[in-house]
């Protein structure tokens, strides 16, 4: 099994005329993920090739691209100022899952966006994260489906490139995935740490999850007390930004440290105080894991 | 980005807020000239980008225009938590009755914009909350509604005891609210808004911090960075599109993605080293961004060694190798580089490299000691 993607995902890419829309469109495709519609506004009607001979047909608004391709799912790549819109734009549609890989999304514009997703009922993964994959499946979003493999642990991560190093040494030690997600860098995102871990916990097939948090914030400590609490599977953390200073920006909006709180100490100790064993180091993330799995 | 206090008491004066007039002076002879325009008397203050000013000695109440031109000598080019004062403003005494703090910011728990304000002010938000949270009323705002004039008075009422203070103090955070959105901000603050004797609510401080991602619409606020306030490395890492901070250590690192740069940071740490920066060169990473990052890091003179960590997605490990091999052409590199890479491209950019001496890494672990140990030696 999987959580929030799988073979029955049809995505509608938004933004699929763009540099990073029409790229990623043809590694999803590559990969088995049906991709049935794409939208730009102003350039409906046209067709995009992808692999294999795909031909994906563009339309100007969300609303006709659903009606016309039953798409339940959408990626948005569309660029910051019109990022919001476009969330917006897929909560009225009627897809259930959306996507959103933008990076730069101002916050404020979010806090309306997150209003409003959540009013529609509607799942929001990121912005500001590289998606989700389902090994064997799907991919919806940016995340290789090179470094993945099929098997029994789920990895959920607020970071990109930290999440494929985490799953490419899961990867080349033989241990493989339900499903990878990234939740995004940004202070507002849709889909926590939480709601992931629940999600897994409902999964039939997933037997451990890795959670890789980073400084800022009180997401992490919150999941922890969730798995501590209620959650029957076993759990592996990392946290990155231990040398990190405080007041700075550490290159995601939401990692920076404000006063004393969100730091990598406070993390790595609600981990411990909830039975979630703490790699140290990105290598130790194989071995904790290896472990759970025992 | 942070914005000076003049700089927020102008956003804040623009809204209606009841901000007393202020000048700024770089000089103390202009100190003492504007204090004299003033009556005399002013309150002389560092404008630098850091709380505690007034602990570090860098607020003086001057009764003189005299007093006024020797604080300002004492406090213009005085340092502050590692930041140099060039900028002095002053503003007229007030007799303050009471302090309280009001602040606004983007608060990630409740995911949209939090009322924070305490009868406690004119002291460190941050001690209170730790040592008093009670003494803190926190109130969330529907984004869509915004601030509404209930909820105003509400905050109004638990700030102060007095109907008509309630009510300009009401006016006062409406004000504030209109400032927050309007510019994009993710922190808005007055520590202390003030009631004075006569009975009037005054803000007589200001700290606004405006949302990055926010610029790229708003070109005037962009226009009020300043530029003194910030190491030359990190002006010119924005400019070549690159996430930099400057840390104290000899480990120079260039990596793709915020989270494994945090993360190759800790590890240099967990080794023995010390980082000498936080350098993120994105998802797609042209040579050209390589040579921007390699000067940077080399302009440091702690560094001692260079370390590449890349695992390639959207960045190709091809252009990464690339940006090396041009940026050791253009630039004499003194300190050795060592390099990991994997992922998109491999094969390519081990080629590039090696037809230039280089040889890179397969593993993070491997190549994070082996430039810790080479710091050391």
């Amino acid at each position: 099994m999987s959580i929030f993607v799988d073979e029955s995902t049809r995505v509608v890419v938004q933004g699929i005329t763009g540099r990073d829309g029409s790229f990623h469109t043809a590694r999803m495709i590559e990969y088995g993920t049906r991709v049935v519609a794409g939208v730009t506004p102003g350039k409906g009607g046209r067709v995009i090739e992808g692999p294999g001979g795909a031909r994906v047909p563009v339309f100007d608004t969300m609303n006709e691209a659903v009606a016309e391709s039953g798409a339940n799912a959408s990626a948005i790549y569309v660029p910051p100022p019109f990022a919001a819109s476009a969330i917006m734009e897929a909560a009225e549609s009627g897809v259930e899952f959306i996507v959103c890989i933008t990076e730069g999304v101002p916050v404020l514009d979010m806090t309306r966006a997150y209003a409003f997703v959540t009013d529609h009922g509607v799942r929001l993964l990121g912005p500001n994260c590289p998606g989700v994959i389902s090994p064997g499946k799907a991919t919806v979003g940016i995340i290789s489906g090179d470094i993945v493999t099929t098997g029994p642990v789920g990895v959920v991560s607020r970071s990109g490139t930290l999440t494929y190093e985490a799953v490419g040494q899961l990867t080349g030690a033989g241990i493989g995935q339900t499903t990878c997600v990234g939740i995004g860098g940004d202070p507002i995102i849709g889909t926590t740490f939480i709601d992931c871990l629940k999600a897994f916990a409902e999964d039939g097939e997933t037997r451990a999850v890795v959670m890789i948090g980073e400084i800022g914030g009180t997401d992490e400590q919150e999941a922890a007390e969730y798995a501590g609490r209620s959650l029957d599977l076993p759990v592996v953390g990392f946290i990155a930004g231990q040398t990190a200073p405080p007041g700075r920006r550490m290159g995601h909006a939401g990692a920076i440290i404000s006063g004393s709180s969100g730091t990598a100490e406070e993390k790595i100790r609600a981990f411990r105080e909830n039975g979630i064993g703490v790699a140290r180091r990105p290598i130790d993330i194989v071995h904790l894991t290896r472990e759970a799995l025992r | 980005m942070n914005l000076h206090e003049f700089q927020a008491r102008e956003l804040f004066r623009d809204a209606g807020m009841p901000v007393p007039r202020g000048r700024v002076a770089t000089t103390p002879g202009e100190a003492g000239a504007i204090a004299a325009d003033m009556g005399g008397a002013a309150v002389v203050k560092a404008q630098v980008h850091s709380g505690g000013r007034g602990k570090a000695g860098g607020v003086k109440l001057a009764g003189t225009p005299e007093e006024a031109e020797a604080h300002a000598r004492a406090i213009l080019g005085m340092t502050i938590r590692g930041l140099t004062v060039h900028k002095v403003l002053l503003v007229p005494v007030e007799n303050i009755a009471s302090e309280r703090y009001v602040g606004i910011l983007v608060d990630r728990a409740v995911q949209a914009p939090l009322f924070m304000v305490s009868r406690e002010g004119g002291v460190d938000i941050e001690e209170v909350a730790a040592t008093n949270p009670a003494a803190i009323t926190r109130l969330r705002v529907d984004p869509r509604f915004g601030l509404l004039p209930h909820q105003a008075f509400r905050l109004g009422s638990a700030l102060f005891d007095a109907p008509s203070l309630a009510r300009q103090c009401a006016t006062v955070l409406s004000q504030l609210y209109q400032v927050f959105m309007k510019n994009g901000a993710s922190l808005c603050e007055v520590n202390p808004l003030i009631a004075t004797e006569a009975g009037e609510v005054k803000a007589i401080d200001a700290k606004v911090t405006i949302d990055a991602n926010e610029l790229f619409r708003r070109p005037a606020l962009e226009s009020l960075r300043d530029l003194d306030a910030e190491p030359a490395a990190e002006t010119h890492a924005r400019a070549a599109g690159l996430s930099f901070v400057k840390l104290d250590g000899n480990v120079g690192c260039c990596v793709n993605g915020a989270g494994l740069a945090m993360a190759t940071m800790d590890l240099v740490k967990y080794y023995g080293g010390d980082p000498a920066n936080f350098l993120d060169i994105g998802g797609s990473s042209s040579p050209d961004k390589v040579v921007a990052a390699l000067e940077i890091i080399t302009a440091d003179p702690n560094v001692q060694v260079i370390l590449f960590n890349i695992f390639g997605g959207i960045t190709r490990c091809d252009d990464v190798a690339r940006g090396i091999v041009e940026a050791g052409k253009r630039a004499d590199i003194r300190a050795p580089i060592l390099i990991r890479l994997t992922g998109t491209n491999e094969a390519e950019a081990r080629d590039i490299l090696a037809a230039e001496g280089f040889s890179a890494f397969t593993s993070m672990d491997d190549v994070v000691r082996a430039a810790v140990a080479r710091a050391a030696a």
